[in-house]
């Protein structure tokens, strides 16, 4: 790491190297990862707004600055002035505490994700980094269980209850979709995961039932649409954030939003083929964008960006396209169908890994 | 490298908060949380074994300890809410049917 | 020597700090009056355990800590006591004889692991983490001649880096049958908290329900139904 920056290196030289490297650098990476992932989910929320007006053949924000492009902006400082309401009634230390437990995990996964050509833009590259994953997303339904409860609202409460339902049920899949991809590179570090599929194909092709898995399952994970029933205005209110306003709704419309950008930067990493386009190990791989220098690192971070601002548009897309499931149709899907297709999924790859190995050997 | 007593003495530590939470709540959700409690301690107790001896039984241990906290946790909530339905409490002394 | 946790002085902190904040917790679970508050220190005093299993070198054991006990048991009990009534919390009297019982024997049980823990080695640990980080795998392969008679066997050793193949490796041979035997407790574990937990509906209840959840109409004709087509 210090020999690429040895000029912002040598401003470290008191400082032993393996503070340098394990903990200084990977604070200053993380740093600049969380400003402009920051950037990035504020303006993922205007884009939403725009793309589904063109969706729905309306203009959407178009006011704050040239075609509406400062409403991100403006949208966070009006949050940051509303009055903040704590309803009579309402679990004070849990109410104020909720917001918060959603967007620790929702943040804390990018430490864990590699952005582009390692080492320089994957912040650290843990060997157990996909299970870790999978551990701290697993605790952002906290927030959403507890918001629900501290509010003293039925309908909070329902949202919240829905909430965890559905997390914890399509938890299953989500993570039962990504064994294919392991039995395939052996290995739970992304950055061997991309480098795997630059040698051969993108996952998509020999785990395209995986992929699609995967796809519904973190669609749901987010709940959002057609799987937003913690929110469904319809028949909740707004679900778990009924009582929310002004910056604690923000925190939660956040680790929404970063939430979403996490798993569309999983499902690149994991099926897609993450920062490399590349077929059997040619075209621009990994090993490419390094001897070319800070050029393709960066295209290696473009591509890695074009890959996953399609998974975010994905989103919006479905929002625009699906009508929303029922509760027990909901449940009836991740149960009946995704578990159960997971896992013959699981089977087959095993089965076919086995042969291939066997024949070939 | 941090010794490993200091691990079996934080282990022994959260043991017995885990005991004494046990014997002193009354609320039967309560119970159940200090029993995970004490099983984490045993989970710590083993990885620190693990480490002290260099073997990876001791992790093999702690997943099964966790596949039996799972599954207790689910078996023993489900009585929890069955209690909840005819009792309409989760006191533990209010379950005293089949005491004598 | 790489590894930021081998620092003498990191690590010393991240056990002390990590500790206490378990510890605090952990009495905290035990006196909360609110059960929802009791779950979140539990989930607290998980994440710390967590961190120290990671500082002793078993990644895959922490993230599994987290997964299984943050992801899973934790969301378990704050739904089972969402879905009971808070309001009937029993009324807990704190200096009981009882509970003063509990107390002194929780401090008398730590007392005495603590005077046996006390009595064993109190110096560094004999084996560095890298041996939980790394293990050998020994492949054997039989050499056979055309009689079809094993000459010899030939062995292949492989240092595995990563604690996650390591552990596979001793889950899916040393501890196969074990491992079978805890897949089918779980699945008991299963039927019987559906069994137990399962709530048997009156006939008025069961009128209540609409003909669509209770799949007395299919989807296709429900939708028949409301479109009017």
């Amino acid at each position: 790491m210090s020999a690429t920056l040895p000029v912002v290196a040598s401003l470290f030289g008191s400082i032993p190297e393996p503070m340098v490297q394990w903990v200084v650098w990977p604070t200053i990476k993380f740093v600049i990862a969380f400003a402009i992932i920051m950037g990035i989910v504020a303006f993922t929320t205007l884009v939403e707004r725009r793309v589904l007006g063109f969706m729905q053949a309306r203009l959407g924000p178009n006011r704050v600055g040239p075609q509406g492009i400062l409403q991100f902006v403006a949208d966070p400082i009006k949050l940051l002035l509303k009055e903040d309401i704590v309803p009579a009634g309402a679990q004070k230390a849990a109410y104020f505490i909720a917001p918060m437990l959603p967007i620790i995990p929702a943040f804390l996964v990018f430490c864990l994700i590699p952005f582009g050509p390692p080492p320089t833009f994957a912040i650290t590259d843990v060997n157990v980094g996909l299970l870790l994953i999978l551990a701290l997303t697993s605790t952002g339904v906290y927030g959403i269980i507890l918001g629900g409860w501290a509010s003293n609202n039925k309908f909070s409460l329902l949202g919240g209850l829905r909430s965890a339902a559905q997390m914890v049920s399509y938890e299953v899949p989500f993570g039962l979709s990504i064994v294919g991809v392991l039995m395939l590179s052996g290995s739970l570090s992304l950055v061997e995961i991309v480098h795997r599929q630059e040698l051969g194909v993108w996952n998509v092709l020999p785990q395209l039932v995986g992929c699609f898995i995967f796809l519904v399952a973190m669609t749901a994970e987010v709940n959002r649409a057609p799987f937003d029933l913690p929110e469904a205005e319809s028949e909740l209110v707004a679900g778990f954030h009924t009582e929310y306003s002004g910056m604690k709704f923000a925190f939660f419309f956040l680790a929404e939003y970063a939430s979403m950008l996490v798993n569309a930067c999983l499902i690149v990493i994991l099926f897609f083929g993450g920062w490399t386009l590349a077929i059997a190990g040619k075209g621009l791989t990994t090993e490419t964008m390094q001897t070319m220098g800070w050029l393709g690192l960066s295209l290696g971070f473009l591509i890695f960006a074009a890959k996953v601002a399609f998974f975010m548009i994905l989103y919006i897309w479905f929002r625009g396209t699906f009508p929303r499931y029922r509760f027990d149709q909901l449940m009836e899907l991740g149960w009946k169908w995704m578990i159960p297709l997971a896992l013959v999924n699981i089977v087959v790859t095993g089965i076919v890994i086995l042969l291939v190995r066997n024949g070939g050997a | 490298m941090i010794p490993t007593s200091w691990f079996l003495i934080l282990g022994a530590i959260l043991f017995s908060l885990g005991v004494l939470g046990v014997l002193t709540r009354r609320n039967g959700i309560t119970i159940f949380m200090s029993i995970e409690l004490m099983v984490n301690a045993v989970n710590l107790t083993f990885i620190a074994y693990a480490r002290e001896l260099g073997s990876l039984h001791g992790l093999m241990w702690v997943f099964f300890i966790m596949a039996v906290a799972a599954a207790e946790a689910a078996v023993g909530l489900a009585i929890f809410i069955a209690l909840y339905r005819h009792r309409e409490t989760i006191d533990v002394d209010e379950a005293n049917l089949m005491h004598w | 020597m790489t590894d930021p946790l081998m620092l003498t002085g990191v690590s010393l902190a991240l056990f002390v700090i990590v500790g206490a904040i378990a510890v605090a917790s952990s009495i905290l679970v035990v006196s909360m009056r609110n059960p929802v508050h009791s779950a979140l220190f539990l989930l607290l005093t998980f994440l710390c355990v967590a961190i120290l299993f990671v500082s002793m070198g078993a990644e895959f054991v922490g993230a599994v800590q987290v997964l299984v006990y943050a992801g899973g048991i934790m969301v378990l009990f704050l739904f089972v006591v969402m879905l009971i009534n808070v309001k009937a919390l029993p009324k807990e009297k704190v200096f009981t004889a009882t509970s003063m019982m509990g107390v002194l024997m929780g401090v008398l049980l730590f007392i005495i692991l603590a005077i046996i823990l006390a009595s064993g080695t109190w110096a560094p640990a004999v084996n560095a983490p890298e041996n939980l980080r790394t293990a050998v795998v020994v492949k054997t392969t039989p050499v056979v001649d055309a009689g079809g008679a094993t000459i010899q066997t030939e062995t292949v050793t492989r240092d595995v880096v990563g604690n996650a193949e390591a552990v596979g490796m001793a889950l899916y041979r040393d501890y196969l049958v074990p491992f079978e035997v805890a897949s089918l407790f779980l699945l008991v574990a299963m039927v019987g908290a559906i069994v137990i937990g399962k709530r048997e509906l009156d006939a008025s209840e069961e009128e209540a329900i609409p003909e669509f959840i209770a799949k007395k109409v299919s989807d296709e004709d429900r939708l028949k139904e409301v479109t009017g087509a």
